[in-house]
């Protein structure tokens, strides 16, 4: 391994075919989304990502539930959170969820925070939404410190005291999840990454280069400042949207109806001048290649690439396809690149060993 | 000193424009050494629809709005359309990120119709830039179509115009060239742990 992990991430949302109208049902998405997770082991795929929302049309309001399933029927593939609200959830309960999985999976398990996109969810959970930083900042606080000390007194601004309080199960070896901070535009969460030592994820699809090369470059910049090394070795993952097809042409006529119908797309700039703009890549294997590969040059030698292939309705069989391509064809090649040019004091990717070794 | 100006006429020529030509020149002749940034909002009317859907500017308007938010001062003039700014003006600001107006002088115009439509500025764009916590300067300057012809009527837009100049010119001379606010600047840690 090149100390690089690829995988892919599921929103989990439910679209009809743009074609025939027809929209799975909740149960078939959800088999859907177990069966990419086990294609992305077959194929060699490092990560499986799953969303976590709370209204139609999403099915993932259980992310432990789908990949606790999973873990159970795979032997190697890591699971991970596309993301975790850590502003509505409450942190004594991912604590527990995710120390659980983690037993269960042996612990091929991290997590990406995030604070999720949809106003109401706030509400719908007893929160406030101009909360949104200071949810994230003291509910990881938390987070931490249940997973790190054994017997926690806590007292904050959110959530009820605990006095005695021991989070179980406790992490696996004594080995809290490896944790990721997503944030698209939120200066604030690239700190908190930071601080932390932490990695930091930027879900760099929908959004201009210029402005994911910001965020992560405040994010290296006080990485280094907070002493956990030099800015070139902050853990960085992104994201990334393909589609393939052996020839490109059939890639774009493809994929176009559903971009042009998609809640995010949709209506907005063209799907060449989005594929210009963001780092959607619509065209042969070789094309998603050479996209990838700029990523590096514009943000650094990072850990960890995600994409999303399923979604916006795109038909399963497609879907599966696109995991194939990235298996077989892409994946391999962007890992040799990748390994070639990367120095050798940028680390790898944390996983549980790394982290358990003491090495991360 | 930078001055920016945002007139969102649609037509060409347009009397937006002509206003909005009218109060630049008397403002940068109060001011004297000026930098002038003209936003002809038309000509970013698609991608700024394509920013409300998409979530991000292209990098043509992105610089508009840059210009915009990095000036010392700021000159808006909208034509009157149903009794109100137009749509694709609102939409300009609509897309500003919150607080990048934040003390900003402003200078308000509009063009209208109608002489009717001349409280437009006070019951429309002044609670507009009052909300985007602009600086916005008492005399606003509306142009009917008599203003621009007629006996007496060019001396009394003339002179609103130079009342109206000469209070940016003041706001913008005492406040100076501000740094435009950063998107991406952040409290450390410590005090974003305090605050919880």
């Amino acid at each position: 391994m090149s100390g690089m992990q690829f995988g892919i991430f599921s929103v989990g949302d439910i679209a009809p075919d743009p074609e025939t109208g027809r929209a799975p049902t909740e149960h078939e998405r959800l088999e859907r989304m177990i069966e990419t997770a086990l294609k992305a082991e077959e194929v060699g795929l490092d990560v499986f990502a799953s969303g976590e929302h709370h209204n139609p049309p999403f099915v993932t309001s259980s992310p432990t539930t789908l990949l606790g399933y999973i873990a159970a029927r795979t032997d190697r593939i890591v699971l991970s959170t596309s993301t975790t609200l850590i502003t509505t959830n409450d942190p004594v309960k991912i604590a527990e969820d995710y120390a659980m999985l983690q037993h269960l999976a042996g612990g091929r398990v991290d997590l990406m925070m995030g604070r999720g996109n949809t106003g109401p969810v706030y509400p719908w959970f007893g929160k406030d939404i101009r909360d949104g930083i200071g949810l994230a900042v003291e509910n990881y606080a938390l987070l931490r410190r249940l997973w790190r000390e054994e017997v926690v007194d806590w007292e904050g601004r959110f959530r009820t005291p605990l006095q005695s309080f021991t989070s179980t199960p406790r992490p696996l070896d004594g080995v809290p999840p490896f944790v990721w901070h997503g944030s698209i535009r939120s200066p604030e969460i690239a700190e908190q990454a930071a601080y932390y030592g932490d990695g930091f994820f930027h879900n760099n699809i929908f959004w201009p280069r210029e402005h994911t090369q910001r965020m992560i470059s405040l994010y290296r910049t006080r990485f280094e400042h907070y002493g956990h090394g030099s800015a070139d070795q902050a853990i960085v993952g992104l994201g990334g949207q393909v589609y393939m097809r052996r020839n490109s042409q059939d890639a774009l006529a493809e994929f176009r109806p559903f971009f042009d119908q998609s809640p995010i797309y949709g209506g907005g700039p063209s799907l060449e001048e989005t594929m210009r703009q963001t780092p959607l890549s619509v065209g042969s294997p070789q094309q998603v290649i050479d996209r990838t590969l700029e990523f590096r040059e514009h943000f650094g030698d990072y850990q960890r690439q995600l994409f999303n292939v399923d979604g916006m309705g795109l038909a399963h069989k497609a879907v599966l396809e696109q995991i194939d391509f990235l298996g077989e064809e892409v994946v391999p090649v962007l890992r040799k690149e990748f390994a070639a040019l990367r120095p050798a004091h940028v680390p790898p990717a944390p996983t549980h060993e790394s982290l358990r070794k003491g090495l991360s | 000193m930078t001055l920016a100006v945002v007139t969102a006429g649609l037509r060409r020529p347009s009397s937006t424009r002509l206003l909005a030509d009218r109060l630049t020149s008397a403002v940068t002749e109060a001011l004297g050494d000026t930098d002038v940034t003209v936003v002809e909002v038309r000509d970013h009317a698609h991608d700024l629809v394509n920013h409300l859907v998409s979530g991000y500017p292209s990098a043509e308007l992105r610089t508009a709005l840059d210009a915009v938010t990095g000036a010392a001062g700021l000159i808006a003039v909208t034509p009157t359309i149903s009794g109100s700014y137009s749509g694709l003006f609102k939409t300009f600001f609509d897309v500003l990120d919150e607080g990048a107006l934040a003390g900003m002088p402003v200078l308000i115009g509009a063009s209208g119709g109608t002489a009717r439509h001349s409280l437009v500025l006070e019951h429309a764009v002044r609670p507009l830039f009052t909300y985007l916590r602009a600086d916005v300067v008492p005399t606003s300057v509306f142009a009917a179509p008599e203003d621009w012809g007629g006996a007496a009527a060019p001396d009394l837009l003339a002179h609103r115009i130079d009342r109206a100049a000469g209070e940016l010119a003041a706001r913008v001379r005492q406040r100076g060239d501000q740094p435009p606010p950063d998107p991406f600047s952040t409290p450390p840690f410590e005090d974003l742990l305090r605050a919880t």
